[in-house]
C-alpha cells in the first residue's frame, strides 16, 4: 500500500515548526506502510561551495566523532557534523561527487543518503511513529518536506529500500504504486554509467527522473517523459530546492489528496492525514486528476 | 421533535460507534449524528434498519459501505468507495466524492451532490446513482444493472465494457468507452430521469440529457458467426 506526505510552508512561522505539521502526518500514514519510514527537509540553500550530506550506518554503537576527524584529517577545513542514532548530518565545503567516492573508498560501512544545498534526509526500518519519535521529526524545520510510509510489496524491507530515493543533488522522491518495467528502465540507465544502489522499482524512476533533468529537461519536461517510459501504478510526489511536485499515472490507480491554504500546500495519501492541520476544513481541497503536473514553488 | 443521538468521533473509536449502530441502536426513531469523521474510514458501514444518520464533516474509505434501509448524509466530503455494495435505503453525499463510489451496489440510491471522480459507480449491479457535478475516467465500467445520473460531464472511457446499466449525462462526454454508445432519449427515459432527479432533489431538465447504453457486441457470444477455424 504506502503511503506518502508532503508539506510546503509559506510562512515563517510555518518554516520554523516544519516537523510538527509533518510528524502527525506521517505518523498517520503509518496504517499504509507501518514497516518503514523516511522524510527529506529542505531548507535555505547553504552558500557557495558548502554542501549537506545526510549519512546513514546500519548500527547504532557507530562512532561519528572519529568520522568527523577522519573527514577533515583528509578534506581539511571544518565539518559541522550532527549525530542522531544510524544517521547523521552534516555540511563541508567539498562537491558531492568527490564526497561520493571518498565514501565508497574509505569508508564502505556508511551509505550518503542525500547531498545538496538544500536538502537533509532521514529513513529507517521501523512504524513511522517509532522513527519520528527516535530521530527527533518534531523539532525539524525547513521551507518543505516529503515523506513516505512503506508497506513493501516488490523489494526487500531495509533502510535503503525505504523512501525517500535520491538522485544528483536536491532532489527526492516518494512513490506510492508499483512500476512493472523497472528492470528495462534500469538496463538502459547502466548503458549510461548510472549506478543503483538497491533492487527497489521507485530507484529506477528517481534515477530516471535525474537523468533527464541532468539531460537539460525541467522537472515537468522529465515527468511528461516519465509518462511515456514508467509502466504500473504510481502516485510521484517530488521535492527540488524550491519546488513540491506531485503526478498520478494515467489510470489514477493510487491515491493523492491536495489541501491548500494561505500558510500552506500539504499533500497526503488519504484525507484524514490532512484533517487536523490548521484549518484544514477552510482549505481548498482537492485531488489530482491522472497524468496532470502539480507544481509548487517555496 | 425526533429524539437525536450524537455519536463523537473524537470520543469514541469508529468501531466502537459502528457496533452501537449494528447492536445498540435497535428500532428507534431517533436520528443518529457523527460529529469530528476527520476523514476517518468506515463511518456507519453495514447498517440494515431505517435510520437516518448524519456525519458532520468530511468522512474517509468505505463510508456507508454496504448499506441497508439507513439514510445516511455525509455534510462533506468522502474518500474512495463511499456506498460501496450498497444494498437499499440512500447515501447522500453533499460534497463531493473520491474514486468509487457506489462501486458495486445492487440496490438504493447514492446521491453525490458535487463531483464524483474515476470510476463512480464500477461494476454497479442494480442501484442509482445520481451526481450532481461531474464523474471522472472510467466511470460506470462493467456496470451491470441500475441507473447512473451524471449532471454535469463525464471523463474518458464513460461506460467501458457495460453489461445493462444505462447511464444519463447532462454535460459533455469526454469518450466513450468500449462497447459504449450513445442512444436517442425515449419518453421512457424522460421519466426515468424526472423520477432519479427528484429522488435526488436536483432541478434539471430532463430532457437535456444524453442516453448511454450498450451495444451488446462485448457480452454476446457470437460464435460460429465469422469463424474462419476450420473453413
Amino acid at each position: 500500500m504506502c503511503g506518502i506526505v508532503g508539506f510546503l510552508a509559506k510562512t515563517p512561522e510555518l518554516r520554523a515548526n516544519l516537523g510538527e505539521f509533518v510528524v502527525p502526518m506521517l505518523t498517520c500514514m503509518g496504517d499504509r506502510g507501518p514497516d518503514s519510514a523516511g522524510l527529506a527537509v529542505f531548507e535555505s540553500p547553504t552558500p557557495g561551495l558548502l554542501r549537506r550530506y545526510s549519512l546513514f550506518v546500519p548500527r547504532s554503537d557507530y562512532n561519528w566523532s572519529d568520522l568527523r576527524g577522519r573527514l577533515m584529517a583528509h578534506f581539511g577545513g571544518e565539518i559541522n557534523l550532527i549525530a542522531r542514532e544510524r544517521h547523521a548530518l552534516f555540511t563541508a565545503g567539498v562537491d558531492a561527487a568527490t564526497f561520493r567516492r571518498h565514501f565508497e573508498s574509505h569508508e564502505p560501512e556508511l551509505h550518503l543518503l542525500s547531498a545538496g544545498r538544500s536538502i537533509s534526509m532521514f529513513k529507517d526500518e521501523g512504524h513511522p511513529k517509532d522513527i519520528s519519535d527516535s530521530y527527533g521529526f518534531t523539532k525539524l524545520t525547513g521551507t518543505h518536506s516529503v515523506g513516505h510510509t512503506r508497506m513493501a510489496t516488490e523489494s526487500a524491507v531495509s533502510p535503503a529500500h525505504a523512501h525517500p530515493f535520491t538522485a544528483g543533488e536536491d532532489f527526492c522522491l516518494v512513490h506510492n504504486g508499483s512500476l512493472s518495467n523497472p528492470y528495462s528502465i534500469r538496463r538502459k540507465l547502466e548503458k549510461k554509467g548510472i549506478r543503483f544502489e538497491t533492487d527497489n522499482d521507485t530507484e529506477a524512476a528517481c534515477r530516471f527522473l535525474e537523468w533527464r533533468m541532468r539531460e537539460g529537461n525541467t522537472l515537468e519536461e522529465a515527468l511528461r517523459q516519465g509518462f511515456e517510459e514508467l509502466d504500473g501504478f504510481f502516485t510521484l510526489l517530488m521535492a527540488t530546492a524550491n519546488k513540491l511536485v506531485l503526478v498520478r499515472d494515467p489510470f489514477a490507480c493510487k491515491p493523492a489528496v491536495v489541501a491548500e491554504t494561505d500558510d500552506y500546500v500539504a499533500i497526503s495519501s488519504e484525507y484524514r492525514a490532512l484533517a487536523h492541520l490548521p484549518n484544514a476544513r477552510q482549505a481548498n481541497i482537492f485531488e489530482p486528476v491522472p497524468e496532470q503536473i502539480y507544481s509548487w514553488t517555496v | 421533535m425526533d429524539r437525536v443521538i450524537t455519536l463523537d468521533l473524537e470520543k469514541q473509536t469508529v468501531r466502537e460507534i459502528n457496533q452501537f449502530l449494528h447492536h445498540d441502536l435497535g428500532e428507534t426513531s431517533a436520528r443518529v449524528e457523527i460529529l469530528n469523521p476527520f476523514g476517518v474510514h468506515n463511518i456507519a458501514v453495514g447498517r440494515d434498519a431505517p435510520v437516518d444518520v448524519d456525519i458532520r464533516g468530511h468522512a474517509g474509505y468505505f463510508t456507508a459501505g454496504m448499506n441497508k434501509q439507513a439514510r445516511v448524509t455525509v455534510h462533506g466530503n468522502v474518500g474512495w468507495s463511499v456506498a460501496e455494495n450498497i444494498m437499499s435505503g440512500e447515501v447522500r453525499v453533499k460534497g463531493c466524492a473520491s474514486e468509487c463510489a457506489g462501486a458495486s451496489g445492487h440496490g438504493g440510491l447514492v446521491v453525490i451532490e458535487g463531483d464524483a471522480s474515476s470510476r463512480c459507480g464500477i461494476s454497479m449491479k442494480g442501484c442509482d446513482i445520481v451526481v450532481g457535478g461531474e464523474v471522472g475516467h472510467m466511470s460506470a465500467f462493467m456496470a451491470q444493472a441500475g441507473t447512473l445520473l451524471v449532471c454535469g460531464d463525464a471523463g474518458p472511457s464513460l461506460g467501458d465494457s457495460l453489461y445493462e446499466t444505462v447511464i444519463y449525462v447532462g454535460g459533455a462526454i469526454h469518450s466513450l468507452g468500449a462497447d459504449a454508445r450513445e442512444e436517442p432519449l425515449t419518453a421512457d427515459d424522460r421519466a426515468t430521469i424526472a423520477r432519479l432527479l427528484a429522488a435526488a432533489r436536483l432541478e434539471r431538465d430532463p430532457g437535456s440529457f444524453k442516453r448511454v447504453a450498450s451495444a451488446r457486441s462485448l457480452y454476446h457470444w457470437h460464435a460460429g458467426a465469422d469463424h474462419k477455424a476450420y473453413s
